[in-house]
């Protein structure tokens, strides 16, 4: 049971998360041409690093959506973002 | 009878006696004794049959490292499969026997399996039971196979406790270096726990024939645990650590004594330090799998645990140098030891159930016990469960840990240190997280090469009978790799999961294959150490706390109007009402709602709020349909679709204001809903511009459907205008229900009026008994979701997930508009203009008819085009029922290409049972919409 850091709640054991997908991953513009290429690629590839991975992840209680830079080899946790831009 | 009582000062009570039954003969023991203990002090020497060739074997540990006596035990009312003979304390009145023999192990009537194993090689059962068919033989194999007979009442109030702790400093073992460490770790004030899995602490210094540091075993231990508990560290006896898994949390079990459950300790530990010491390794020789052949370390376990003398007249064959405290402490006993050096010396122990000599050089000698110890072996289990490293050490033929990491550390025998006092400071060493002290190693080992293409069977694994043949065989058909040697010969499966008979394995496979054991490697050292019930981790989530469901707020009100209540999406909720014929009463129930008014509970429809600036845009990307020209006062259908342009859901959204929305999403989807919201809105959407929050616990829904629902809801103290054009369909008011806020909505799942009145939850009874007052003179009905789930199909209504699968697209089930229209982007747009998504081959959603005289036909029953040259399904019955509206069954279907077949025959094949339908468009009811829109 590996433990993660949620930035709203801190740390809980990794039933309370979800994996969202690999960090960085930017919807192609759709109301322009994409290509059946650009589609696949944003739906289908996924780099699966061995080692460092920085990857979005939800804590499900209290639904906070962050990032999560974690060792996919030592399972370390070296690090979590939240998304939210501090107010203007 | 070779084993006996001594007086020494072992660990026993010799105050009081206990009696108990093995094999149906009564024996007596001693409070401390296992029943394997109290049964060699009994001179018992068979205790078990082997699983493959039904051979007798006695016990080869004394601990854990044995796996041939394994008995069902009765006491009282209780009665347990497969307990160890080893690590099961002694109770009185136990009954035990042993499993995978009858009568008993002494005459054992498979025991004939055994003149066939010329023919039964590793790998048999692969070769010889293909043909015809696997299957044919399996339920012969599986009755003859498996070990103890589980009953049912083992469960009865067998519950474990499962407990989270953590802690600075884990200390697996409370041997000689786990017991120094604590004491020195403890000192400093960290929290420390030192856990072992016998009852007394101490680990093997019971069995040495010298004093520790001065002191006699058993004080030293004492003044040790005293040390550790006035330091305020704990310990943890009865309690094994069976796996490691990530972030260092360590699963430990506490045995709480025969027939209790044991209870689960989920401990955290910021450092973990194995000091699991090591066990002795079997030595390969022709029969050694007598009885009476045992281990030397598990000989002296016996002597200084027990008091229990193993034999007479011992012969002790080893292949290393520390045999000197196995010779002492039975020269101690007063026992004759005859030591033997395992080697080119081809000995054969000769005897069948009663040992008789052990043939060395051809030269025989007599003897009535066989102490085999071919080495120490490291439990490096954990370390190895930990994602530590291991290595080969040629001096000491052993794997050993590598390197340590910062959190995990081996000290001591564990950790390849066997010397007592190097293995004391290196556990306090490794206690402060300081360097090992070099440590100064006099034990020596010969490297055993066993003895290839013998005649004679020499075995490696005792439980399930893998015999050194057996490994060349696989060896020879290139079953070389470690892994593949494992699973072909079945080596090291069992409950002994490779402690014993893992090196003596790798060893046969070095010899044959000319290579060091390091190169050879070891297999995976998996979870769990020792078996473990599943019980500890069922713990308390068992019937109702499993995956406990929601509950109605009106849950008392349905249960006084005879709900049989029923487990959907999550929620309980009433199936129908009334006591009789199930399929009657809820055909009644549509005909009631058809012809007058139904009252249902739709309390579990999402109710999700999308408010902020960015609200319109928001929920305009995340649906399928267009909603940011939806006008304030409107509801419209939408669907929820993944990336991949899949249906994930449909809704009707209410927009309340300008920046307002509600989304009534199914009930079984709301959690789905609301999480793929609230992803979206935080990585894609300015977080700050638009908010979602799920009210659906806060409001409770009746719907009110049929031709009288209007008037119906005309009774209730809710001051709306109520007249088709004032309140047409897909429209929603807000108003008053006793001083509380209602919001009624009229949308439809029937195909009939229908209005939606939701009001705070607190107000659910109320508005629940003025429903059913005014309901009364109206004939209204209670109806359950059995019942709806009809109505809706009658109108062609989908359930996504029930209507729809894994492939369904919008305008696979009529929703094409958005598609080919919609000016925005929204998720999914793209995936809706693949190749496969422009295919006209496109399972779409249709109807099917047949005569009113025929059965229903049975969903997912698959349609059949039969025109080439081998049948093919091209679609299934995702919904079926007699409707009663009609008076005939109806069904829905994806049908490749359905929209193009209205009208035709399609073939429906269930199981061999072939029937015919008419493809007609999904609405039975109401094809026109005028009694929906009246």
């Amino acid at each position: 049971m590996q433990q993660f850091t949620c930035p709203f709640c801190g740390l809980r054991n990794e039933t309370e998360f979800h994996f969202a997908g690999e960090a960085g991953k930017i919807r192609p513009d759709t109301l322009n041409e994409v290509s059946a290429e650009q589609w696949s690629a944003y739906l289908n590839h996924v780099a699966n690093p061995m080692g460092h991975s920085r990857e979005v992840w939800v804590h499900l209680p209290c639904q906070e959506v962050f990032i999560m830079q974690r060792d996919t080899l030592t399972m370390a946790v070296l690090g979590v973002e939240q998304l939210r831009r501090e107010p203007k | 009878m070779s084993g006996s009582r001594i007086q020494n000062n072992a660990l026993i009570d010799r105050g009081k006696t206990l009696s108990f039954q093995y094999d149906g003969k009564t024996y007596q023991g001693h409070p401390g004794d296992t029943l394997a203990s109290a049964l060699l002090a009994a001179g018992v020497k068979i205790m078990g049959r082997s699983f493959k060739y039904h051979r007798p074997r006695g016990v080869w540990g004394a601990w854990f490292d044995d796996s041939n006596a394994i008995f069902n035990i009765a006491l009282g009312a209780d009665l347990h499969p497969n307990c160890p003979a080893t690590t099961t304390y002694l109770e009185d009145g136990m009954q035990a026997r042993s499993v995978n023999a009858f009568p008993s192990a002494r005459f054992d009537i498979k025991a004939m399996l055994d003149w066939f194993s010329p023919f039964l090689p590793a790998g048999f059962y692969y070769k010889t039971f293909m043909r015809p068919d696997w299957h044919w033989f399996e339920p012969t194999i599986r009755k003859m196979a498996g070990l103890g007979k589980l009953d049912d009442s083992v469960s009865d109030g067998y519950q474990s406790d499962q407990i989270h702790q953590s802690c600075d400093l884990l200390i697996i073992g409370a041997g000689p270096a786990g017991l120094a460490a604590a004491v020195n770790a403890s000192k400093n004030g960290s929290a420390v726990v030192l856990v072992d899995d016998h009852n007394i602490a101490g680990g093997s210094v019971y069995q040495l024939a010298s004093d520790i540091e001065n002191q006699s075993p058993n004080l030293w231990v004492e003044q040790q645990i005293a040390t550790i508990t006035k330091n305020g560290g704990r310990i943890l006896l009865s309690t094994t650590a069976y796996g490691v898994y990530d972030h260092n949390l360590v699963a430990l079990v506490q045995d709480l004594g025969f027939a209790r459950a044991p209870r689960l300790w989920r401990m955290r530990a910021n450092r973990i330090l194995i000091t699991t010491g090591a066990i002795d390794r079997p030595i390969t020789f022709a029969n050694n799998d007598r009885p009476g052949i045992m281990s030397a370390s598990g000989a002296l376990e016996f002597l200084g645990r027990y008091g229990v003398l193993v034999g007479k007249n011992i012969a002790l064959l080893s292949s290393h140098s520390h045999t000197g405290d196995t010779v002492n402490r039975l020269h101690q006993a007063g026992v004759r030891v005859a030591t033997f050096t395992a080697g080119d010396n081809s000995p054969i122990a000769v005897g069948g159930k009663n040992l008789r000599a052990l043939n060395v050089d051809s030269i025989s000698h007599p003897c009535d016990i066989i102490l085999a110890s071919g080495g120490l072996t490291p439990l490096v289990h954990l370390w190895r469960h930990a994602g530590g490293r291991l290595e080969w050490d040629e001096a000491i033929q052993a794997f050993i840990p590598a390197s340590a990491t910062t959190s995990l550390r081996a000290a001591g025998a564990a950790n390849g240190v066997y010397e007592l006092d190097e293995a004391l400071a290196d556990g306090r060493a490794a206690a402060l997280d300081q360097p090992s002290p070099k440590a100064k190693n006099t034990y020596r080992i010969k490297p055993f090469l066993p003895e290839l293409n013998s005649h004679k069977r020499q075995w490696v694994d005792f439980q399930h009978d893998v015999t050194v043949k057996d490994i060349e065989l696989a060896a020879r058909e290139n079953y070389a790799s470690v892994e593949h040697l494992k699973r072909y010969t079945t080596l090291g499966m069992a409950s002994d999961q490779g402690k014993t008979s893992n090196m003596t394995g790798l060893s046969v496979m070095a010899s044959v294959q000319e290579r060091t054991i390091g190169q050879v490697g070891t297999t995976t050292f998996r979870p769990p150490f020792v078996p473990v019930p599943l019980e500890i981790y069922r713990g308390v989530r068992r019937r109702q706390l499993f995956n406990p469901p929601k509950r109605l707020a009106l849950e008392t009100q349905h249960r006084k109007a005879n709900a049989a209540l029923g487990e959907y999406g999550g929620w309980l909720r009433p199936a129908w009402y009334g006591e009789g014929d199930a399929q009657e009463t809820i055909n009644r129930e549509v005909i009631a709602a058809r012809n007058h008014v139904a009252i249902i509970d739709a309390s579990p429809l999402g109710k999700i709020e999308v408010i902020g600036p960015d609200a319109a845009q928001f929920v305009n990307f995340v649906f399928y349909n267009t909603l940011s020209t939806l006008n304030p006062g409107k509801i419209r259908y939408a669907l929820m679709l993944s990336e991949r342009g899949i249906v994930y859901d449909d809704a009707v959204i209410s927009r309340i204001d300008q920046n307002r929305f509600i989304i009534s999403c199914s009930s079984a989807h709301v959690d789905g809903v609301n999480n793929a919201l609230e992803a979206w809105r935080q990585d894609g959407h300015d977080p700050d511009r638009v908010f979602v929050h799920d009210t659906t616990q806060n409001w409770a829904t009746i719907t009110l459907s049929g031709p009288k629902a209007r008037a119906l809801l005309s009774c209730l103290e809710i001051a709306v205008d109520l007249s088709p054009d004032a309140f047409p369909h897909m429209t929603f008011q807000q108003s008053d229900f006793m001083s509380a806020p209602a919001r009624i909505a009229r949308v439809s799942f029937t195909g009939d009026p229908s209005y939606e009145i939701s009001v705070p939850t607190l107000h659910a009874p109320a508005l629940w008994s003025a429903v059913n007052k005014a309901g009364k003179s109206l004939q209204a009905a209670l109806v359950g979701v059995e019942a709806l789930a009809i109505l809706r199909a009658e109108k062609g209504y989908i359930i996504v997930g029930k209507d729809t699968d894994g492939e369904t697209m919008p305008h696979d089930i009529g929703f094409s508009q958005p598609r080919l229209r919609k000016k925005s982007a929204f998720v999914g747009d793209r995936a809706l203009h693949t190749d496969a998504a422009n295919a006209d081959n496109r399972r779409r959603l249709v109807g099917l008819s047949i005569p009113a005289s025929e059965n229903r036909l049975v969903t997912g029953a698959h349609l059949i085009d039969a025109s080439g040259s081998k049948p093919r399904s091209t679609g299934y019955v995702t919904s079926s029922y007699d409707s009663p509206t009609l008076a005939r069954p109806i069904a829905l279907a994806l049908l490749e290409n359905g929209a193009v077949k209205i009208g035709d025959r399609v073939t429906v094949w269930n199981q061999g049972d072939v029937r015919q339908a008419t493809v007609t468009m999904p609405c039975f009811y109401d094809k026109d919409g005028a009694l929906l829109n009246a």
